[in-house]
């Protein structure tokens, strides 16, 4: 178990969780949530709204299965437009989710524990919308199996050397593992949700998904320890998603794909917009259902330390591709740079300058980064910084390559807004789902960081 | 059921303790372990990692395991990427050799995480032996608070040195809150 660290005033800004928890209150708090809370007219609206939203996706899905392709924006030279636009977001913001859950757990952060929960959900809807793009925007979504390597009567294989198949296998992994990872943490918390739950439904559904868990010593030694080889492995994981959805640019020769920095770029970036949209889900969350003592101040500080640290990473990223064009001395390189700040996309990256560079040195201040409606802000233009970078990114260079005869221009068309607003309708809906059904913070975490959990010292030796 | 002299239930299943704190129950399992109990486990809300020792329990089988799983990911991907490129389907693709290692990591990589974390999660679930429908620890009634905020230590009667009586007073000197027969 961890030991608290003492923090010197001035940068202390309170406790991970607040005096007066106990073991059973904290589960009763967050278990009751689930258990016991009724149903608010608030959340029904709002599950109302997300799913009104979700049936977007459910025209433009069917209008596109029903015409092709052809009723999004895109064309030749431009390929990729939303589709691969919106993949390489949402499944930047599903990294945070992993970030926090194996990363810092290695690190032994114990402000982890109330909010990984929520982010490794997160996590798992955001690679789901993402795993929807390329999906629909093969076109004829019921071969897409054609992608995975099996013996088919076509005796045909799919092409190892590409990373958009590395794509398939990286981004497949990663929805696989994080499951795995999500569902092995909850299995405790399903337990007390057994234990604490009145009804014989209720009881049956959590006793059946918590596999007879009885929160035994000897469980819990291979407990941990499988918890912490999943982080081991979640680890390089996460890193090498990103950097794999970075190969499908970087491998290619165009200009302004064709970049050695791409893979910590990418990586930083969705660690950076995953942070945001932590922040965007979890501030009114913790206001919604009074969680404030648990998800406290401390958290929202920490979490925005780290989206200004990536978000200078980002920034940094943005400036050596500027200087990578210029120095290169190659006509296209820089001509695509001059582009992208002058040409006739010019307002989305100074807007993406404005979004991602600007605005996160608000989060220099600490009194920024403790009022939770500013963040929320703040964690909004990140958001949508982020998707305005990846619309940079796959749009201005695709736009105009190395002969004029070949350019082009590329608008969304309507069934590009109704896919992308659905899939956020989607999203949203599982989120308000998921926040009734399963504890959002990891109970039995929780009840470690408390003072009544620690075995006092002769018999600790 | 409360106190160590109840209604003895057959069969019996163990005698559980129950205590009030995490230290209680640490201290309570090394001495049930030094009393020379081997069939013998502690429940408590969260892993407390003091346990690991007070109850000598250092199972490392599901690192074993992971450890197999991975190479086998590894190994299993990266012959996939080689027997498709370079046996079923060689494509001479601007004179690129058949098998071109380094375009096989990635997915060699990934390979290898999806199976070492597929065994580490299975493997935990069932060495633990789960999942378990039934287990006679439950029909504790007070039992349910082990997964909220009490601490418990059930002695097996199949253990050699399990005497219903003569346990019961042990568990009760080791300052057990409660002691109670389990029902098998």
């Amino acid at each position: 178990m961890s030991q608290p660290v003492e923090l010197p005033d001035k940068i202390y800004v309170g406790p991970v969780i607040d005096e007066g928890h106990s073991l059973a209150s904290v589960s009763d708090k967050v278990g009751g949530i689930v258990l016991k809370r009724k149903i608010t007219l608030g959340w029904v609206f709002g599950l109302l709204l997300a799913f009104a939203v979700l049936q977007n996706l459910m025209a433009g899905a069917t209008w596109l299965f029903v015409k092709g392709v052809g009723v999004w924006g895109i064309n030749i030279p431009i390929g990729w437009g939303f589709a691969i636009v919106n993949f390489v977001w949402w499944i930047g913001i599903g990294h945070a989710g992993t970030l926090i859950s194996a990363i810092l757990l290695l690190l032994n952060q114990s402000w982890r524990n109330a909010i990984n929960r929520f982010a490794e959900a997160m996590t798992l809807f955001a690679v789901m919308c993402a795993g929807m793009f390329p999906v629909l925007h093969t076109g004829r979504p019921w071969l897409a199996y054609w992608m995975f390597p099996y013996p088919n009567t076509m005796d045909l294989w799919p092409q190892f050397r590409s990373p958009l198949l590395w794509d398939v296998f990286a981004v497949s992994t990663y929805f696989t593992i994080s499951a795995v990872f999500w569902y092995v943490g909850l299995i405790p918390d399903l337990a007390t949700l057994r234990d604490t739950a009145k009804t014989r439904f209720t009881q049956v559904v959590y006793g059946a998904l918590a596999m007879g868990w009885r929160s035994s010593a000897r469980h819990w030694q291979r407990y941990e320890k499988a918890s912490l080889l999943l982080a081991g492995l979640a680890t390089p994981l996460v890193v090498s998603v990103h950097t794999v959805v970075s190969f499908d640019f970087a491998v290619s020769i165009l200009p302004g794909w064709h970049t050695t920095i791409f893979p910590p770029y990418f990586v930083a970036g969705a660690i950076y917009s995953g942070f945001a949209m932590v922040l965007t889900l979890m501030i009114p969350v913790r206001k919604f259902y009074g969680l404030d003592d648990i998800i406290t101040i401390r958290h929202l500080n920490n979490m925005a330390k780290v989206t200004l640290a990536t978000g200078m990473i980002v920034g940094y990223g943005y400036m050596f591709e500027a200087f990578f064009g210029y120095f290169s001395a190659d006509t296209y390189e820089r001509f695509m740079i001059w582009n992208r700040m002058t040409g006739p996309y010019a307002i989305f990256y100074w807007c993406l300058i404005f979004c991602n560079i600007v605005t996160p040195q608000f989060l220099w201040f600490k009194k920024l980064r403790t009022s939770p409606g500013l963040l929320w802000i703040i964690s909004i233009v990140v958001n949508i910084g982020m998707w305005l970078e990846r619309f940079v990114i796959v749009i201005t260079s695709l736009h105009r390559d190395f002969l004029p005869s070949s350019w082009g221009m590329y608008w969304p068309t309507i069934w590009d807004w109704a896919v992308f607003t659905g899939t956020l309708g989607f999203f949203m809906t599982a989120i308000l789902l998921f926040v009734r059904v399963l504890p959002m913070i990891t109970i039995f975490e929780l009840r470690m960081l408390l003072p009544a959990a620690r075995v006092k010292e002769p018999v600790a030796q | 059921m409360s106190g160590h002299t109840v209604e003895h239930l057959h069969p019996l299943y163990g005698l559980m303790a129950e205590f009030e704190t995490p230290t209680d129950l640490v201290e309570a399992a090394r001495r049930t372990r030094e009393a020379g109990f081997k069939k013998f486990d502690a429940f408590s809300p969260y892993p407390i990692h003091e346990l690991d020792d007070a109850m000598d329990l250092h199972d490392n089988r599901v690192s074993l395991a992971t450890l197999i799983g991975g190479l086998l990911g590894c190994a299993g991907g990266f012959g996939l990427c080689s027997w498709v490129s370079g046996v079923a389907l060689p494509l001479n693709i601007a004179g690129r050799p058949p098998i071109s290692v380094p375009m096989f990591i990635p997915i060699t990589f990934e390979c290898t995480i999806l199976l070492g974390g597929l065994t580490a999660a299975i493997s935990m679930i069932l060495m633990n032996g789960l999942p378990a429908p039934y287990h006679p620890v439950f029909n504790v009634e007070r039992f349910a608070g082990a997964s909220r905020s009490k601490f418990f230590i059930c002695i097996e009667s199949d253990d050699p040195k399990f005497d219903r009586d003569r346990t019961a007073g042990f568990l009760a000197e080791l300052g057990a809150e409660e002691v109670s027969e389990v029902a098998r």
